[in-house]
């Protein structure tokens, strides 16, 4: 819709100085706990330049770069979704009194979050959970307006880790659609500058009050091969042609069996994966008895009480629970939301503990017959 | 997106108008709404989320329209903590409900058709206001059979019933249980042996059932061996469910949310994994 212009990394930080501004919560990327995850940055400072992460199968660490990179890694452990649709929420109160309850919603979220670096994969994930809680029949008020008062600034990715397969998943790593802003980044002999497209008017007007100067072919191409670059790096990958007849056909492949006996149902993959929506209700009471509350929280198939149906759970084996994570993620979401649940992002197996790949999963059911495979690594080609 | 439409996920406050015992561990709940312009449509086999105070929420189906039209009657089965919590309410009690969710009987689809009901034990709740609704228009529809099954006589619902329906709508009613002591003088036996005692045209017939998957399994078995196509047969699935609107996933059933897909699908929808074990 424009013409791609450069900032510098003042302008950068002028941007987070001007989201602020706004009146936006800036959330984006930034180091703690040797990890890098998504919280509120004050200032590009904040930011995680010069670190990159190392990830594989089961294994995630940080670690220096070379170069002054802000943008310089891949994915973490968290998504955008801990703030669309939050980790734990109270839906509503109840107030008893003289026989009579007043139940007392609870007002929805009006925070206006600014996001600063979502990725490719992580723009479809946003996507892939509009269609759960807003594009059906029902509308879940409480993520329909914290999406609809976010703005979205998207980076690009340069580089990508071994986990990540979203080329397969036709998700990145350049961002297409559903930005405000875009931003690639290009660091070169020490200069460092960020190539910028806006992708809807809210970001236009932000680019307007930036003052950036006009991006030249040489800028344009340098962005294109860094993205270039990412997608040669993928070395994971997952045929996507017929993967929901593949699973559905082989609900009793054996493979489920030994995949269970690696699995510890832990629920890493489900907590980290950007498209998992599943959740739960708690329902509380004070010392009084008169004051309840319903509290919802993110739950995951991998749990026994998730299938809990009168005296006892309907997916009893750590079979049963991965067979239903996996072919809900990549067979049935296709049935229910018009596309895969999976966008590549590779979280599920960095954050396995045991580093069960998704990608070799897949693979393992494709070559049916051949029923022996060695674990590990098995998803690099 | 409608922003005047209440959230799906807030209970609306309603009064217990009337509850009393059915048999001995099951209950019915008559509800009235407490707000003026809530409406009581509901199509048969839908069902409401009922809030206990503090204690929790529960799927229950409708089991009829109340009298007047202005709420609905749910039988319960006190077998759980919230179930429990509602067999303890008393009459002009406050409790929250969400709902009608869910799918329906295929009523319309019926017409012109023999229509063969299949209920096993509290699966008879869901059915019964599709009962009321092909004898109130029942010459719309040929032969209607109902065959019920529960593990004792004692467990048998609306037996009280049975009587209107046989006498006045011509409704095949054959009733039998698993166990029965000497007092019991009717059938005894699993639901599937009645088939063969009433009559209805196998290429013209409409099959509704629900019971345990086990029964529903061998009722379909059974059907299909006297000619009843598999499109031609509904059954209705259950599995854990917490926001009834399709948001917490807990419901699936392969592809299906049986929240908002079921709970009553058509046999040759859920087929492929009517027999599957965990899914």
């Amino acid at each position: 819709m424009n013409a791609p212009v450069l900032i510098d990394t003042i302008g950068l930080g002028q941007l987070i100085k001007l989201l602020q501004k706004k009146g936006y919560q800036v959330m984006g990327p930034t180091v703690r706990d040797e990890a890098i995850v998504y919280d509120t940055l004050d200032s590009i400072n904040d930011l995680p330049q010069g670190w990159t992460d190392e990830q594989e199968a089961g294994h995630y660490r940080i670690k220096k770069r070379d170069d002054n990179a802000y943008f310089g890694y891949v994915v973490g452990p968290h998504s955008w979704k801990k703030y669309l649709h939050p980790p734990r929420r109270r839906l509503w109160r109840a107030e008893q009194k003289d026989g009579e309850v007043d139940i007392i919603p609870e007002s929805a979220e009006s925070t206006r979050f600014a996001f600063l670096g979502v990725r490719s994969c992580e723009l479809h994930a946003i996507t892939i959970q509009d269609e759960v809680f807003i594009k059906g029949p029902h509308v879940d008020n409480d993520y329909r307006l914290r999406r609809e008062n976010a703005l979205i600034i998207a980076v690009n990715c340069t580089q990508s880790a071994p986990t990540c397969f979203c080329v397969s998943m036709n998700t990145g790593p350049k961002a297409e659609s559903g930005y405000d802003l875009v931003l690639t980044e290009i660091l070169e002999n020490n200069i460092h500058h960020f190539l910028v497209q806006a992708g809807s008017e809210k970001g236009l007007e932000l680019l307007g009050e930036l003052d950036p100067r006009p991006a030249k072919e040489s800028d344009i191409s340098k962005a294109e091969k860094g993205i270039e670059q990412a997608a040669q790096q993928m070395s994971r990958s997952m045929k996507t042609d017929g993967i929901k007849e593949l699973l559905f056909e082989n609900l009793e492949h054996p493979r489920w069996d030994e995949v269970a006996e690696r699995c510890l149902s832990c629920a890493n993959c489900t907590m980290v994966c950007p498209t998992c929506f599943c959740s739960t209700v708690e329902d509380v009471t004070d010392i009084t008895g008169d004051h309840a509350e319903r509290w919802q929280r993110w739950d995951s198939c991998f749990t026994m009480d998730f299938s809990y149906l009168h005296g006892g759970s309907v997916r009893s084996s750590t079979k049963s629970r991965y067979r239903q994570w996996m072919t809900h993620k990549l067979a049935s979401w296709i049935d229910q939301f018009g596309s895969s649940g999976c966008v590549g992002c590779g979280r599920c197996v960095t954050w396995c503990p045991v580093g069960i790949d998704i990608t070799e999963e897949v693979r393992a059911i494709e070559n049916a017959g051949s029923k022996t495979s060695t674990p590990s690594q098995g998803g690099k080609e | 997106m409608n922003f005047s439409e209440p959230d799906p996920m807030v209970p609306q406050p309603y009064k217990v108008r009337q509850i009393w015992q059915e048999t001995h561990d099951t209950f019915s709940l008559d509800l009235e709404p407490k707000g003026p312009s809530l409406h009581s449509e509901f199509a048969p086999g839908q069902f409401n989320m009922l809030y206990a105070f503090g204690v929790g929420e529960v799927p229950i189906s409708i089991s009829a329209c109340s009298k007047n039209g202005d709420g609905w009657i749910h039988t319960i089965r006190d077998v759980g903590t919230v179930t429990h919590a509602l067999h303890q309410l008393r009459e002009g009690d406050t409790i929250g409900l969400r709902g009608p969710f869910g799918s329906a009987w295929p009523i319309d689809e019926s017409k012109g058709s023999d229509v063969v009901i299949m209920a096993g034990g509290i699966g008879l709740a869901p059915l019964r206001p599709a009962l009321y609704a092909l004898m109130e228009s029942r010459k719309n529809f040929g032969d209607i059979a109902l065959l019920y099954g529960a593990r004792k006589p004692e467990d048998l619902l609306y037996t009280d019933e049975f009587e209107s329906w046989r006498g006045k709508y011509g409704v095949q009613v054959r009733v039998t249980v698993d166990n029965a002591d000497r007092t019991w003088s009717g059938n005894v036996g699993v639901v599937t042996t009645m088939i063969p005692r009433v009559n209805f045209d196998p290429l013209q017939t409409v099959a509704m059932i629900c019971g345990p998957e086990i029964m529903m399994r061998y009722a379909v078995l059974e059907l299909r061996q006297n000619g009843v196509s598999e499109e031609n047969i509904y059954v209705t699935m259950e599995r854990n469910m917490k926001c009834a609107v399709g948001f917490c996933g807990h419901c699936q059933f392969g592809p299906a949310f049986i929240c908002k897909d079921g709970p009553v699908f058509r046999y040759d929808r859920v087929k492929p994994l009517f027999s599957l074990r965990e899914v």
